[in-house]
């Protein structure tokens, strides 16, 4: 199948930026592979497809990323995406924020909101997506905020230990091919 | 509701500071147990010594996801072909990981940059002072464009792989800076959201 990272950067087949990235060829592979064990995996286990492209395009969007958006969204009912693309206007900010552990860095601390899904959010998304955004928005835009407490919310809002381990790596891959896709497509612009 | 449950750490100090010592960390989850464990679950640790490592036999619950990401990451820092020196990839692991507050993953690639570039008090003042530090124009740049990578909104533009073209990085380089940045918000966020951090006894 395409590469997504390939396909969303709009790297041609032949083109410098795809000698580039052939000398990475490992890292090119298991990137797909990522995508695919997180979006088409064999089982499906806990995370329904549904959850998982949700969560990506949630992701996206809080990056600005309307292309990206659109291509998780697109496996979406559209009325699921447009709850989705209204709860990240309202949840985008700045980052990253977040506090020390106590002590010289606390200096550092930066404070910033606590995002959770509107009343209307929650209707539209459930009980277990809004718990999950709320951690996503956590993770995106201030992950070192994080603790056991905001595990625990995720497991009192239904998903196991096994399926906070994908939502993680979701939510954590995502932040890893959004950047990628950027940063190669500011490179390309420049070839 | 999940019957499953948070853990609480065992007693331990929590480093306070950005650091080049080796740290432990301690789970929030229940890592999977040795004796569960699947052929296909081993070999998603890709290394065997893994096994013993907490955070990489939680990660586990989810096998094929992490054997991609571990190998995607390897090639990001060990390929030698071409690129960027290993000493910079490390060093931008070490930006990065400073900018979002992973005190864990910022020690073990500021440990690697310091190995594999000697600059010992560069790396360490980067650790101390943050992403503004001082260090050298090279450097300076490539810690400005693994911050670029990093804060949102992105704002990495031509204006940075300019500056990285004139102290002499080459296409090749300047896509494995893009990789390394962007790994490590991978990694941050997994090791920030899954456990903790801790001191190692003396």
């Amino acid at each position: 199948m395409t590469d997504v990272i390939d396909s969303l950067v709009g790297i041609a087949p032949g083109s410098k930026l795809d000698a580039i990235r052939a000398q990475r060829s490992e890292a090119r592979k298991h990137a797909q592979a990522s995508y695919t064990s997180l979006f088409e995996p064999k089982e499906l286990g806990g995370v329904s497809a549904d959850e998982r492209h949700a969560i990506a395009s949630f992701v996206a969007s809080l990056h600005g990323e309307p292309k990206t958006d659109a291509f998780y969204a697109a496996k979406l009912p559209a009325a699921l995406h447009s709850a989705i693309a209204a709860e990240a206007a309202a949840a985008k900010t700045k980052g990253p924020y977040g506090h020390f552990p106590k002590g010289p860095l606390s200096v550092e601390d930066a404070p910033g909101p606590t995002w959770k899904v509107s009343d209307a959010g929650r209707a539209a998304l459930g009980p277990r997506l809004a718990a999950a955004f709320k951690h996503t928005h956590m993770l995106v835009f201030h992950p070192r905020d994080a603790s056991a407490a905001s595990l625990q919310s995720l497991l009192d809002a239904g998903w196991s230990t096994d399926d906070i381990v994908t939502v993680s790596q979701l939510v954590s891959f995502l932040s890893y091919q959004i950047r990628v896709v950027s940063g190669l497509g500011v490179l390309a612009s420049t070839l | 509701m999940s019957t499953d449950k948070t853990l609480t750490p065992p007693p331990h100090t929590e480093p306070v500071v950005f650091t080049r010592d080796m740290l432990d960390w301690l789970p929030w989850l229940e890592p999977m147990a040795e004796a569960d464990m699947t052929e296909h679950h081993i070999k998603s640790l890709v290394d065997a010594a893994r096994v013993k490592s907490p955070y990489f036999r939680l990660l586990a619950r989810d096998p094929d996801v992490l054997e991609a990401r571990t190998r995607t990451d390897k090639d990001i820092f060990y390929n030698p072909e071409a690129g960027l020196p290993r000493a910079e990839r490390e060093l931008a692991a070490a930006a990065t990981s400073r900018l979002n507050g992973c005190i864990y993953c910022a020690s073990v690639h500021a440990r690697f940059a310091a190995t594999y570039s000697k600059r010992v008090d560069d790396v360490q003042r980067l650790l101390d002072e943050g992403v503004e530090a001082k260090l050298d124009e090279r450097w300076e740049a490539i810690v400005a464009a693994s911050v670029a990578l990093t804060a949102l909104p992105l704002s990495f533009g031509k204006e940075h792989v300019e500056r990285l073209r004139a102290v002499g990085l080459d296409d090749a380089a300047i896509a494995d800076l893009i990789g390394a940045a962007s790994f490590f918000n991978w990694a941050n966020r997994l090791m920030l959201s899954l456990g903790v951090p801790a001191t190692q006894p003396k």
